[in-house]
């Protein structure tokens, strides 16, 4: 891995700005800061209904539950959106909150489920191309604009939120927080902290859409054409 | 395709800009909604002073630490399994990226949009080196396959209507169904994802690099750009030098401002931020990295007063706000970059030479400043390009340079101008009908081509003014 040309690009910058290349710079401090004032100090349960009216907002249904009923609720959704193939992130949050046992019972009533597994390499992305829906734990929701935040990684490949036709995120009611900013937050942390960010993260609001057609919303283009959150109240 | 489009001269530019009845709808219909989004989402937030406040804080340090950013965030593109290429101007761009194709034995380019590609004339080069390149968002792909430049930088299709676009598909795709928005995305799914799945290389653009962790950020609605970077096992993300920023922290606050500042959304559907390659226990998304970080004329302008013209984060808004922008449309500005934002970019990334005549695309109302959501003074550059254009690069015509000098000279002269507007009205009319002139002489023709001019009042200002204050003493 290389950089390329880049000590002469930057030296004609540096003079440019008429000064030497700068090799420290202090944190800036900048005079204002608005975006921690947004839903100061809301409490989980009004960080829920925040999400709930912006998800009308972003065409996004939004069902309830607990963790005890989760593993229905999911069936529940399927059901209702009449998707049978079914692509899920792996990992240990799917494994303490008993779902890939469910997953068996679910294959026993003739669904069909596929749980991401590096070893199974390709074929994830095979299956996802094909599945209905596909399912994710979100890491942080930011309950202002409705959306998941994703740190994709081994257990959780980018395709299972991008290629099924219907995307369904797993909100625990712990991971909310007002809006971006705290998201933003916590990775800059890490990174300050030495703890490199995920290959990528996806901050997910909703299904796709696009208004390149005469301004006309069109829900559903590349990516998923429906959405719905399982907001689970005990998680 | 540069960041030039077209050869027509200005002028035919905005005649047909003027006389295309749909586009001028279309435009003013958008505008109208953008501006509405814009103001709610604005409202929603609250504080919104302070956000652009903090927007253009954010900016002017970036800008002024530039060489220190770019740095660093090479070091943690390269630490994260990336490379990373400086390219100076286009052809070090193309030459770069062909490079790639060609190592890779690539036969199929899948792109997200992207307006730097745009200006380098990426697509041309890469068929050039035998590569097939599809655009994937919705709108750059009707126009690929009606090979016509876009005329707005978020919506890059807005001049055309659903006729025109599945009479396109029609012609090129062998499309069957109806002209119905829905019917018509969906087609563009089905035919897009064979794309996807089929590409060698996905080219993205970048909206904001983050400079700590290597990561570039990619803010979208239709999927396109997460397609792009999850299946081809090689991506290529092309950014300008100046779209970047220090921290996640400052991501957020400029991600925040775009999206509503562009179309009132609080967030985009995808705020997509992609870090290096894939690691190892990884199965999607690129085992191959490059970043292609262009200068292209950028450098020129850092350093001058028209630096704040780096800060744009390219949401738009100034071209919703620009009454100038909503009767002629975007083609007429001749660049890929239209609208207040294009008028004070342009010449400065591709010289007066073919642009001299964009700082005028304007009435100076302000509206674009007003709108910018990183504060950048666009009707202020403007003012001074045309300043420039006049006393430095003595670009005006002879005729216009007399006539302004004899105007500065009369009108600097009490008697000559007294003299004259007691006569313009007998002066003017053989031309007068009915208190206003239609078809005007000499200098006045040019504006009776389009509109009336009222004819001189009976009674001078001054008079009127003086018969007034005389009666009111009396």
């Amino acid at each position: 891995m290389v950089v390329h040309n880049r000590e002469r690009f930057l030296d004609q910058l540096a003079e440019r700005l008429n000064r030497p290349r700068r090799t420290q710079v202090d944190a800036p401090v900048y005079s204002v800061q608005p975006q921690d004032r947004v839903f100061h100090g809301a409490t989980q349960d009004e960080l829920v209904h925040i999400l709930e009216e912006q998800c009308k907002v972003i065409h996004t249904d939004v069902i309830k539950t607990t963790s005890g009923e989760l593993a229905d609720s999911i069936r529940q959704v399927m059901d209702t959106y009449k998707v049978n193939r079914l692509v899920s992130a792996g990992g240990p949050r799917f494994d303490s909150s008993g779902l890939i046992d469910s997953y068996d019972d679910m294959r026993r009533d003739g669904y069909l489920v596929h749980v991401w597994e590096e070893e199974k390499g390709q074929e994830n992305v095979t299956f996802a191309e094909k599945a209905g829906a596909g399912i994710v734990f979100s890491d942080i929701t930011l309950a202002e604009s409705g959306t998941v935040t994703l740190f994709n990684d081994r257990f959780n490949g980018r395709s299972i939120s991008l290629l099924p036709e219907t995307f369904i995120a797993i909100i625990p009611k712990s991971t909310l927080v007002p809006r971006m900013t705290q998201a933003a937050r916590l990775i800059h942390e890490q990174e300050q902290k030495g703890v490199p960010v995920s290959s990528c993260v996806s901050f997910i609001s909703g299904p796709s859409n696009s208004a390149d057609i005469e301004m006309n919303l069109i829900v559903g283009v590349h990516g998923p054409v429906k959405a719905a959150y399982i907001v689970v109240d005990d998680l | 395709m540069s960041i030039r489009i077209g050869d027509k001269p200005y002028a035919d530019r905005i005649k047909d800009g003027i006389g295309n009845d749909f586009m001028r709808k279309a435009v003013s219909s958008a505008q109208g909604r953008f501006r509405t989004g814009r103001l709610k989402a604005a409202e929603e937030l609250g504080d919104w002073e302070d956000w652009r406040t903090l927007g253009e804080e954010i900016r002017h340090h970036t800008m002024e630490n530039l060489d220190y950013y770019l740095h660093q965030l090479s070091e943690q593109v390269e630490k994260r399994g990336g490379t990373v290429f400086f390219a100076q101007d286009a052809s070090e761009a193309n030459a770069y990226i062909q490079e790639v194709a060609r190592k890779k034995q690539a036969k199929k380019v899948v792109k997200s949009k992207s307006m730097v590609t745009e200006e380098i004339g990426l697509n041309k080069a890469l068929e050039e080196s035998g590569c097939e390149v599809v655009e994937s968002d919705l709108g750059e792909w009707i126009l690929q396959l009606d090979e016509d430049p876009p005329s707005h930088i978020v919506t890059p299709a807005l001049h055309k209507n659903k006729a025109q676009i599945r009479e396109t598909f029609a012609n090129k795709k062998g499309y069957t169904q109806t002209d119905d928005p829905f019917e018509l995305a969906a087609f563009a799914r089905e035919q897009l994802r064979e794309d996807f799945l089929n590409a060698d290389i996905g080219i993205t653009g970048c909206n904001f690099a983050v400079a700590e962790s290597g990561t570039a950020t990619l803010v979208t609605n239709e999927g396109n750009a997460r397609m792009v970077s999850t299946l081809p096992d090689t991506q290529i993300t092309v950014m300008g030098m100046e779209r970047i920023v220090p921290t996640w922290e400052e991501l957020e606050v400029l991600v925040s401002l775009l999206t509503r500042a562009a179309v009132g959304q609080k967030l985009t559907s995808y705020i997509t931020s992609l870090t290096g390659t894939r690691l190892d226990n990884e199965v999607d998304g690129p085992e191959d990295f490059h970043l292609v970080i262009v200068d292209n004329g950028r450098s020129k302008i850092i350093g001058t007063e028209f630096q704040s013209a780096l800060h744009c984060i390219r949401c738009a808004a100034c071209i919703n706000a620009c009454p100038v922008y909503r009767h002629v449309g975007g083609h007429s500005y001749g660049s890929i970059y239209p609208g207040p934002i294009g008028a004070v970019l342009t010449p400065l990334l591709d010289g007066y030479e073919d642009h001299k005549e964009l700082p005028y695309a304007s009435t100076l109302c302000a509206a674009c400043t007003e709108a910018c959501p990183v504060k950048i003074p666009l009707h202020e550059h403007l003012i001074r390009h045309r300043e420039i254009i006049v006393e430095q690069e003595h670009m005006t015509t002879k005729s216009e340079e007399i006539l302004m000098k004899g105007f500065a000279k009369w009108a600097s002269t009490p008697a000559a101008y007294q003299l004259s507007t007691k006569m313009a009205r007998t002066a003017l009319s053989p031309w007068t009908k009915g208190g206003h002139i239609e078809k005007g002489p000499g200098p006045l023709k040019g504006w009776t081509a389009e509109r009336d001019f009222p004819a001189p009042a009976k009674k001078s200002f001054r008079k009127w003014y003086q018969e007034r204050q005389k009666r009111r003493e009396d």
